[in-house]
């Protein structure tokens, strides 16, 4: 494989400085977290339990500008055996200078501005069983040059492989009742095929600007039922794309407007979509210290009914409230309601604290509700539920 | 006839216009007496702050409310001194945990908004976050954002109030009025040293001209002809709360640039 022959160099490079830094294990730092997590699905009537860890090791050179990064991840979960999974997140090396960078490894890259929907951000496959929410990402192979200049950031990307996005088992009521089979490439190459990606992003005054390109697989799967002998399975077909993207935001005072569009060109469907909106946050609501962050996000992908997305015609409202306390208190609420099938809807609240020094929880809830059999959102419409973690972070 | 004439008016011209400059200069200097002695002095204290170049500093802060019971958070500053306008600066925080490898870049400026982003190591998010908020508690502490960013003497109108002793020693009493409208005071009285131009202490009036908080600065230490005190302490007299800002390892001219402080050197920071 590509990336065990990428991560031997990688290594054998990172030990030429290990040998040479006296001072290596001063230059070592390590961090992570572990905590333990339940979900419950309310109609189901299921519980599922889990146990994660996360930890990363990190080497600064001390004479040079070299450093290392290893993060490695893991779950166990009772319930979903696709969700019992680990993850490299991180094998990175890093050589900087004042006007340009070089990464080479595993590792993970995010673009984007807006907050319901990350459509431009294309470098890393979604971790989807970890968060309902796609926030989490696989590691990804890639080596990564960066040249800052004083008209822009410039980065290019060689992504020598692919990872498959994870996708809940039947076992777990966030699947909607199918096998998953293995995934089919429309590349020869499968998995080995190399992608590339270039970004160039600027600042200037309010305005924070990003103008992408990405050429290689796409990190969606075309989820498509199959009949075969094992019966009915979905088969998750990666094809291969072109897609150009833009992200713009602008800064005015407690307003931030932000815009997020791509353009895909694929031998399917091409299409653009694109997600808009802004936050507004009212500072110190009722003579507190609190803040309440106003979001709303307009989504528009050109397929309508027959996106894969199910953010084709969306209204995203929220509401987030910072308690700006000793524990940073924080809750959010959202609706992202269908503007095509009226009766479809995605609602969610996130919470968190923290707990004495080290331990933070969360409470995450989201609620399904459809009753249009083609919207996305239907086949999840029983699987409410509400997670609540522990974690403790070293 | 027409050249007297015309000589004439011209003199009253001239008259009138010095008798308007010299009563439009009156006026303004005597606000600007009052005004002008406070103002001297806080552009003495920048001065005298000036040229450091760049600094690299610890930071602990310690929170307490009025039952006694405290939290503990460190980060680490590295500051840019830039010419003519706001500095820029890069805090990592190390504590608690949870938030260990969250970045904060910002480019202050004396009049226009300020430049912030947040990095978030877990998602390795770079947001643009909005610089509105100055009058918000700064991680939870009695400090807000205003409170720590830098004091440039544009930011402010100023009034002399009086000389006074302050723990022994001579200072010098200003009101700090801030001139941006979305600041959490009416003003700020400031207790300046009166040798060494340095802030010993400031009171804070909310926005109902009530007391609402008072900082002190203790523990001053010399780095070169740059003072820095090593701690910080301000007690919120409204809620009983207070929080300690404890510093370490200050370095000055640690050769630091522009390119320190760009948004790859904040997915960089640790």
């Amino acid at each position: 494989m590509k990336n065990v022959l990428l991560a031997s160099y990688i290594i054998v490079f990172f030990s030429q400085f290990a040998v040479a830094d006296n001072s290596f294990i001063h230059n070592v730092d390590v961090r992570g977290n572990t905590g333990s997590g339940v979900r419950g699905f309310t109609e189901y009537q299921k519980l599922q339990g889990s146990v994660f860890g996360e930890i990363e090791v990190h080497w600064q050179s001390e004479s040079t500008n070299n450093s290392f990064t290893t993060t490695l991840f893991g779950r166990m979960d009772s319930l979903d055996s696709e969700r019992t999974h680990a993850d490299i997140r991180e094998f990175m090396w890093l050589y900087y200078t004042d006007s340009w960078e070089i990464k080479a490894g595993i590792g993970k890259v995010f673009w984007g501005v807006t907050e319901s929907a990350h459509r431009v951000d294309i470098i890393n496959q979604t971790d989807s069983v970890e968060t309902p929410d796609g926030e989490a990402k696989l590691g990804q192979p890639m080596i990564n040059w960066s040249g800052i200049y004083h008209w822009g950031t410039v980065d290019a990307f060689v992504l020598p492989y692919f990872r498959e996005r994870t996708l809940a088992s039947i076992d777990s009521p966030l699947n909607i009742g199918l096998f998953i089979s293995d995934a089919i490439y429309e590349s020869d190459k499968k998995q080995e095929h190399t992608d590339y990606a270039l970004r160039y992003s600027q600042t200037v005054g309010v305005w924070d600007l990003g103008l992408s390109y990405f050429k290689g697989t796409d990190r969606a799967p075309v989820l498509a039922p199959v009949v075969n002998s094992e019966g009915i399975q979905l088969v998750p077909y990666y094809l291969q794309i072109e897609q150009a993207g833009l992200e713009v935001q602008a800064t005015l005072g407690s307003w931030l407007w932000k815009l997020e569009a791509i353009h895909q060109e694929n031998n399917r469907r091409n299409y653009a979509a694109l997600t808009a909106g802004f936050e507004y946050t009212l500072i110190s609501i009722a003579d507190s210290a609190k803040d309440l962050g106003l979001l709303v996000e307009l989504h528009r992908d050109s397929r309508n009914g027959q996106a894969d997305d199910p953010l084709q015609h969306d209204l995203f409202v929220g509401a987030r409230l910072t308690f700006n306390d000793i524990s940073d208190t924080a809750f959010l609420v959202g609706v992202i309601q269908d503007l095509t099938d009226s009766d479809s809807r995605l609602a969610f609240i996130e919470a968190s604290r923290r707990m004495g020094d080290d331990w933070t929880v969360s409470l995450d809830g989201r609620m399904y509700l459809s009753e249009t059999p083609e919207n996305i959102i239907y086949g999840l419409r029983k699987a409410d539920h509400i997670t609540l973690e522990a974690t403790y972070h070293f | 006839m027409l050249l007297k004439y015309s000589a004439f008016l011209t003199a009253t011209l001239l008259c009138l216009a010095s008798s308007l400059s010299f009563a439009g200069a009156q006026v303004v200097s005597d606000s600007a007496n009052k005004d002008s002695k406070g103002f001297t002095i806080a552009k003495e204290v920048q001065d005298r702050d000036s040229g450091w170049g760049d600094s690299h500093a610890k930071m602990e802060m310690i929170l307490s409310n009025k039952q006694g019971q405290s939290s503990r958070r460190t980060m680490e500053l590295k500051t840019l001194e830039v010419a003519g306008d706001g500095d820029k600066s890069l805090t990592v925080f190390h504590t608690p945990r949870d938030v260990q490898g969250t970045a904060f870049l910002s480019y202050s400026h004396a009049l226009e908004a300020d430049e912030q982003w947040l990095y978030l190591p877990a998602l390795k998010r770079v947001k643009r976050i909005s610089s509105a908020n100055k009058s918000g508690p700064f991680l939870g502490s009695e400090f807000s954002f205003e409170d720590l960013s830098s004091f440039e003497v544009e930011k402010y109108t100023y009034e002399f109030i009086r000389e006074d002793t302050l723990a022994g020693n001579r200072v010098f009493v200003v009101q700090y009025t801030p001139k941006y409208s979305h600041s959490g005071y009416t003003h700020l009285e400031v207790w300046i040293d009166q040798k060494e131009y340095l802030f010993r202490k400031i009171e804070f009036y909310d926005r109902k001209a009530s007391h609402l908080k008072t900082l002190e600065f203790n523990e001053y230490k010399a780095f070169g002809k740059y003072w820095r005190a090593m701690e910080y302490k301000v007690s919120n007299h409204q809620t009983g709360k207070s929080t300690i800002l404890n510093w370490q390892d200050y370095a000055f001219k640690t050769g630091l640039n522009d390119a320190d402080f760009n948004k790859n050197a904040l997915k960089r920071a640790r």
